[in-house]
């Protein structure tokens, strides 16, 4: 009787979770269509995309990526290029100057430690046009407009305040006893910093490093108010100028780049995902 | 003997040192800014010749002079108000089946997530654009299921807005991913006891997981919040750069960009920067004034 009831709970069970999987494989294909849509349409002549639905092109049009690729005032290259060394320095500036930071914050005592902490938690709220405008008068002024110095430069002065955060946090829970350690044997904050902590916080760094290159490469706003001559672009600009310059049979090479914009970020995404996965859940960071 | 005593004192001269480029960054590219776009805001300055004070005229302006600018709050608050709840709706939705202990979690959780990581580039936005248009897949589908004749969605003043709503609602996945990670934090002890007192699943559901979720709940929803009114990119490339037609795309960020860096009125937008400031802090505190009556705090009993 009751091996009954346990196996009419089972079937139920295992239908539910049928169900289930059903309704969620449904909903990932829903999800994935448009990129899908992308793919696929970045490969079919212009003139075609929106009256051929069917999603195997019926011959592959290389021809877009090409077009694309040759661009309309500069080669995408040239974008990549700019975006590849942007995102970059952008990368080593976060981990640098937010790595030493937070191991004032989290290991040294000072001064002010409490009231400045405080501000920089603030400064994660502080939306960023709280500042835009006279940022751009000041680098305008140094004469740094068209280079990537007002891009670049900030994240050199931990101006992304919650990659210091989430460092703080991951230093208080290296066992202080290692500092102590290397104390007695007569090491100076700077060398616990570079010998022990540094290496020690190279999880978090992956995911400061991997966060700050997705989010300097996909930025638009940036590099529209900064970078004003073509040969400076970077790819967001490049794809907004295809967008811009578009004419009836353009539609075919602006998908391409488009796709291939994303490739970089599909990478990381493979490469890194448990890291961003955790990176998220753990720190609550924006995706 | 001297390293011990070196344990209690501060040490001011080694932690500025690693504080420099942090303090040097808040002075100059923070604080300083800040107070220099409030100085801005009282005056009429175009980059090229000096500031000139004008008093409170911008904020009055802003108050009631232009129409464009009502219409971008209006855009804003708009899209605030749908764009957040649909996000966190799918988010927690998605998050509650996926914590069911499923095989392949970290198959669906890396394909929901994907769109989060993307959304927010040029890219997407160009291919939402082609989406939603005239002959996009959206009304081919339409069309070929249903023999439905649909508007072109991005150029009709009535639908362009909600596009960049679904747009948003499709990044769903970093508020998922949080929620997952909240989820889990629930205490199984809590479930068990509340199945001996005789709850069902629907009301472990109402009184055991969303009061300790809420929490996670508020998190999400200040952090979206705060994030959707900064949204810039995609009103900018689905409405190709002009935040139309007709003005129903304009987002705040947007009216502000132009005012700035189009037609360099950078007293007028410091002034729009500055109550956006203002209407995101009022946002922020009335959400944490919110937050006594619903967001439960398993220290306070």
């Amino acid at each position: 009787m009751t091996t009954d009831i346990n196996e009419i709970t089972e079937k139920s069970k295992a239908r539910s979770r049928l169900i289930t999987h059903g309704f969620l494989v449904f909903f990932a294909l829903i999800m994935l269509y448009p990129l899908v849509w992308l793919a696929v349409s970045s490969l079919k002549p212009s003139n075609i995309i929106f009256s051929d639905t069917s999603i195997i092109p019926r011959h592959f049009e290389w021809e877009n990526y090409y077009r694309g690729w040759v661009g309309v005032a500069a080669p995408f290259r040239t974008f990549f290029q700019n975006s590849f060394v942007i995102a970059s320095l952008a990368v080593v500036g976060n981990v640098l100057a937010c790595s030493f930071v937070a191991y004032a914050f989290a290991r040294l005592d000072f001064s002010f430690k409490r009231p400045l902490f405080a501000i920089m938690l603030m400064t994660i709220m502080l939306p960023v046009h709280a500042s835009l405008i006279p940022q751009y008068i000041l680098f305008n002024y140094f004469g740094w407009v068209n280079t990537i110095l007002p891009i670049v430069m900030p994240k050199f002065l931990a101006v992304d305040a919650f990659f210091i955060f989430l460092m703080v946090q991951f230093i208080r829970g290296i066992p202080r006893e290692l500092d102590e350690a290397a104390m007695i044997d007569g090491a100076g904050p700077i060398r616990i910093y570079f010998s022990i902590i540094l290496p020690l916080l190279t999880p978090a760094l992956v995911t400061t490093a991997v966060f700050s290159f997705i989010w300097t490469y996909e930025d638009f706003l940036t590099p529209l108010i900064y970078l004003t001559s073509i040969e400076n672009y970077t790819v967001p600009q490049g794809l907004r100028l295809l967008q811009a310059s578009r004419g009836a049979n353009s539609w075919g090479p602006m998908l391409a780049m488009s796709l291939l914009s994303l490739v970089p970020l599909f990478v990381i995404f493979f490469v890194f995902q448990r890291k961003l996965i955790d990176g998220i859940a753990t720190t609550g960071l924006k995706g | 003997m001297t390293q011990t005593k070196n344990l209690s004192k501060k040490q001011n001269g080694v932690a500025f040192l690693f504080l420099s480029p942090w303090i040097i960054g808040f002075l100059m590219l923070t604080l300083g800014p800040i107070l220099g776009s409030m100085y801005l805001s009282f005056t009429d300055y175009d980059l090229f010749t000096a500031p000139e004070w004008t008093g409170f005229s911008n904020y009055e302006r802003l108050l009631g002079g232009d129409a464009r600018y009502l219409q971008s709050l209006k855009v804003t608050f708009g899209y605030v108000l749908f764009s957040v709840p649909l996000k966190l709706g799918f988010a927690l939705f998605l998050a509650l089946i996926l914590n069911r202990g499923l095989k392949g979690l970290g198959f669906y959780r890396s394909v929901f997530y994907l769109p989060s990581l993307l959304g927010g580039s040029v890219a997407v936005a160009i291919m939402w654009r082609q989406i939603f248009s005239y002959d996009g897949f959206i009304n081919q589908f339409l069309w070929s299921a249903f023999e439905i004749d649909a508007p072109s969605w991005i150029t009709n003043p009535d639908y362009a807005l909600g596009t960049l709503v679904l747009l948003a609602g499709w990044q769903f996945g970093a508020p998922m991913v949080i929620f997952l990670a909240g989820l889990k934090q629930i205490p199984q002890d809590m479930y068990d006891a509340a199945s001996i007192d005789g709850a069902r699943p629907v009301q472990q559901f109402f009184y055991v997981t969303i009061p300790l979720l809420t929490p996670i709940i508020f998190f999400n929803f200040v952090m979206q919040v705060i994030g959707s009114f900064q949204a810039f990119t995609p009103s900018y490339i689905i409405s190709d750069g002009s935040g139309g037609p007709a003005d129903s795309t304009l987002f705040y960020t947007l009216y502000l960009y132009e005012q700035a860096f189009t037609d360099f009125r950078m007293g007028y937008a410091s002034a729009m920067a500055w109550v956006l400031v203002l209407i995101i802090s009022a946002a922020t505190a009335v959400s944490f004034l919110s937050a006594k009556h619903w967001v439960h705090y398993s220290d306070e009993n």
